[in-house]
This record gives C-alpha cells, structure tokens and sequence, in this order.
C-alpha cells in the first residue's frame, strides 16, 4: 500500500468515525453558534475592531476543542494496531487532513452565523472568507502536531495550551492584520504578503510534522 | 592550554568591550547621545543566545537519531543558558527603550516577538518537567525544541521585518552600522559579539558538565 492510498483511507475512516457518532461535530457546532449568540447578546454592537478581535477568539478556542480530541479518542492498543499496518507519515497526514476539513466546514459555519446575526459591514467579504480559511487550515496544521506532543505527555489541558499558544500567537497576529485589510476593504495587493506568509508557516509546519511525527509515535 | 585557550580568549575579549564600551569616545548623535554605548552590550547578548539555541537544536537532532543521553543534556542546558541571555537581552534592550523611546515596552513587532519566543522556551522547559520518564522526557523535548527553533527565528527576524517596527534594522529603520558606527565603534562592537558567545558557550559547558557529575552520582547510588 502507498502513501497516498493509506492516508486516503485513513481519512475516510476519520470521517465515518465522526459520521457514525456526530459527537464531536455536533458539539463544537453547538459551542460556536451558543458562543456568537452570548456575543451577540452581551455586545449588541460592537466597533469593528472588537469584533473581528472576538471572531479569532471564538475561532481559537473552537479550533482548539475540536483538535484536542484528535489523539485521545484512540486507545493505546488501536494505536499499535494502526502502527502495524501503515506509516506514520500517513497517521500524521491523515490527521491533519482531517482536522484541516473539519475546521474549514466549522469555520464556515462559525462565519456565516456570525455574520448573519452579528452585523458588521465587511469591505471586502470573499478576501475576509479568504482569511477565514487560511486562518483555520493554520490552526488546524499547528494544532495537530501539537496535541500529538501533549497527548505522549499524559494529555492534560494545560500543556496544550502552554506547547501551542507560542506558536498560534504569531499566527493571530499575521491572522488580524489581514483580515482587519479585508474589512476595510483595501487594494488586495497589500496583503499579498501576510497571505504569503501564511501559506509559509503552514508549509514549514506540515514538513516539520512529517519530519518530527514518526519519532513521537514509536514509543 | 590546548583545549581552553578559547575560554581564556572569551574572558579576555569581554573584559576589553566592556573597559573600552565605557571609556572610548563614541559619536555624538541626537536623540542617542552616550545610550549607542548599548549596542555593545544589546546585541552580543542576542547573537549569544541564538547561538546557543542552535546548538541545543543541533544536539535535539542529533538525540533523535542518536538516542544518546549526553545529547539531551546538551541540548536542554543550552536552552538554560540561552534563557539567561534573553533575559539579559531584554533587560538591556528595556533600558535603553527608556531612554531613547520614552517607554521601556512600546507596542512593537519586534518587542513581542521575542516575549512570545522567550515564552516558547519556557513552554520548552515547562514540557520537560511534565514528563517523568528520561528517555520519553529527551525525546519529546526535542521535537518540540525542533519544532519551536524556525517558529522563533520567523518571530524574531521575518515578522519584524514585515511590520513597522521602531527598532534599529526593522521595518525600514536602518542598522545602527549603517550609518553611526564609526571605526572605533566597530573595534568594540565586533570582538564584544564574539566574546559573549565564547563565555555563552563556556558557561553551558561548565553546567553540562557539572549535570554529568551528578548523573554519574546519582546512578552509583
């Protein structure tokens, strides 16, 4: 079997997975749609600044609970089942994979709900859909190799947070620039270079998580 | 004689940058005054640091296809001590920020850039006393430290460079050697660099060695 087949079917088994139980999807959805609408109540309206600040903070902790989960769902012994049969690289691949879908039909979501009931006029909404994405497929890549880490680690909450919060810091940083761009609705030139940079820390991610993974996972 | 000459060197060298950073004239600039004095002291501390942390990424590496304990010994008391020139990076860098931009933390690129890669070293150190095991605790640190090595050098050298950013070289401020050094300056400025890196390199020496004499007791026992 190839790479390319065993992450494949990988995936497909992550998404049966959370098709058969609808747990996790189910339960994220809820926590971001009952997030915007606390906001909402609370807020009423906001200056522009704050929300966007508000929406990379929704974003963040929903990322965050969703990826948590990613190693810990699996016992021990079905990780040295899976250890048996296929690559590492493909373990790790397959993970991000499926976190980066999962985040980009949540993010979706997140978006479009928060900004049906959370009005704010956006200058340039394809370019902020655009950071939006870019932004979670971020999240995703860092996140997964992250709670790979803290779940070798005994898997306590705080370690995830102490191990990823450095590295997704930057990222809001690039993250809010761009899309405060979008929401003024700027020349799109301007931000060819924060997307740029963006796309660079994903692929320095991914190859450093290829990289690194195979040495977490023989254990 | 052989194998220490470099240490006595280092020592030599420091002493020299900071007699003569202190007595030697230096151009008189507005705004900067006798504060360019700092640019000896400031930027060595820097450059000792990223030092060390690349040589505690190169021994992260070296365990990982080694499994060597002596590597990770290496490579988590580099760490230590490329802390302690952080810190001193940072305390050197405020105070001059005092005097030259009225605030010792203004809101700038580069300023948070190296608190958040500061935090990711502590995150480091805060990993390795969470996990018990030796061989599991050296294994797992180095992967994170390799993995947080290219997200600090991003922090501290691309973002700034991207953004605005008030600090000499950043954000289309030119360098302090650009323009201000003149060649006095330069003679104090080069050899202080490569003096703080010596003693850097010397102290985690010592600090490697001294956690071997301990490891060495602690299984005799």
């Amino acid at each position: 079997m190839n790479l390319l087949k065993q992450v494949s079917l990988l995936v497909q088994k992550e998404i049966t997975l959370e098709w058969r139980s609808k747990y996790a999807l189910n339960g994220i959805l809820l926590y971001v749609i009952s997030t915007v609408f606390v906001c909402y109540q609370a807020f009423k309206s906001v200056h522009p600044i704050i929300w966007n600040a508000l929406f990379w903070i929704i974003m963040l902790f929903a990322a965050i609970n969703a990826i948590t989960k990613s190693f810990v769902q699996e016992s021990r012994g079905r990780q040295l089942y899976y250890y048996s049969l296929v690559s590492a690289k493909a373990v790790i691949l397959s993970k991000i994979i499926y976190n980066v879908l999962l985040m980009l039909l949540l993010s979706a979501v997140a978006f479009f709900v928060y900004s049906t009931i959370f009005k704010n006029k956006l200058g340039d909404p394809t370019l902020y859909f655009i950071t939006v994405m870019l932004g979670n497929l971020s999240f995703a890549t860092v996140l997964t190799m992250v709670s790979g880490i803290s779940a070798k680690a005994g898997n306590n909450g705080t370690l995830m947070a102490i191990l990823s919060f450095p590295v997704i810091i930057p990222l809001l940083i690039v993250l809010i620039k761009l899309s405060k761009n979008a929401m003024d609705g700027l020349d799109r030139s301007i931000s060819y270079n924060e997307i740029t940079v963006l796309l660079a820390i994903n692929l320095i991610v991914i190859t450093v998580s290829l990289l690194l993974f195979p040495y977490i996972w023989r254990d | 004689m052989k194998s220490y000459w470099w240490k006595i060197l280092g020592a030599f060298i420091v002493l020299y940058s900071v007699i003569a950073g202190f007595l030697l004239p230096v151009p008189e600039l507005p705004i900067l005054h006798e504060t360019i004095r700092n640019t000896y002291f400031h930027i060595p501390m820097w450059f000792a640091m990223i030092l060390l942390y690349l040589v505690s990424v190169v021994y992260s590496i070296k365990y990982l296809s080694s499994g060597n304990m002596r590597h990770d010994l290496l490579a988590v008391e580099s760490v230590n001590v490329g802390i302690i020139f952080c810190a001193f990076g940072l305390i050197t860098g405020m105070l001059w920020a005092n005097v030259t931009w009225g605030e010792p933390w203004p809101n700038d690129p580069k300023l948070n850039g190296s608190a958040i890669a500061t935090l990711m070293y502590l995150a480091y150190l805060v990993l390795r006393n969470a996990l018990d095991e030796e061989q599991k605790r050296a294994k797992i640190s180095a992967i994170y430290n390799i993995f947080a090595f290219p997200v600090m050098v991003v922090l501290l050298f691309i973002l700034p460079r991207l953004t605005d950013s008030l600090h000499p070289g950043n954000g289309g401020n030119p360098a302090f050697s650009n323009l201000d050094m003149d060649g006095l300056m330069r003679a104090v400025f080069y050899p202080a660099i490569i003096g703080w890196m010596l003693i850097g390199i010397w102290i985690m020496t010592l600090r490697y060695r001294y956690r071997l004499l301990e490891r060495d007791e602690d299984t005799l026992i």
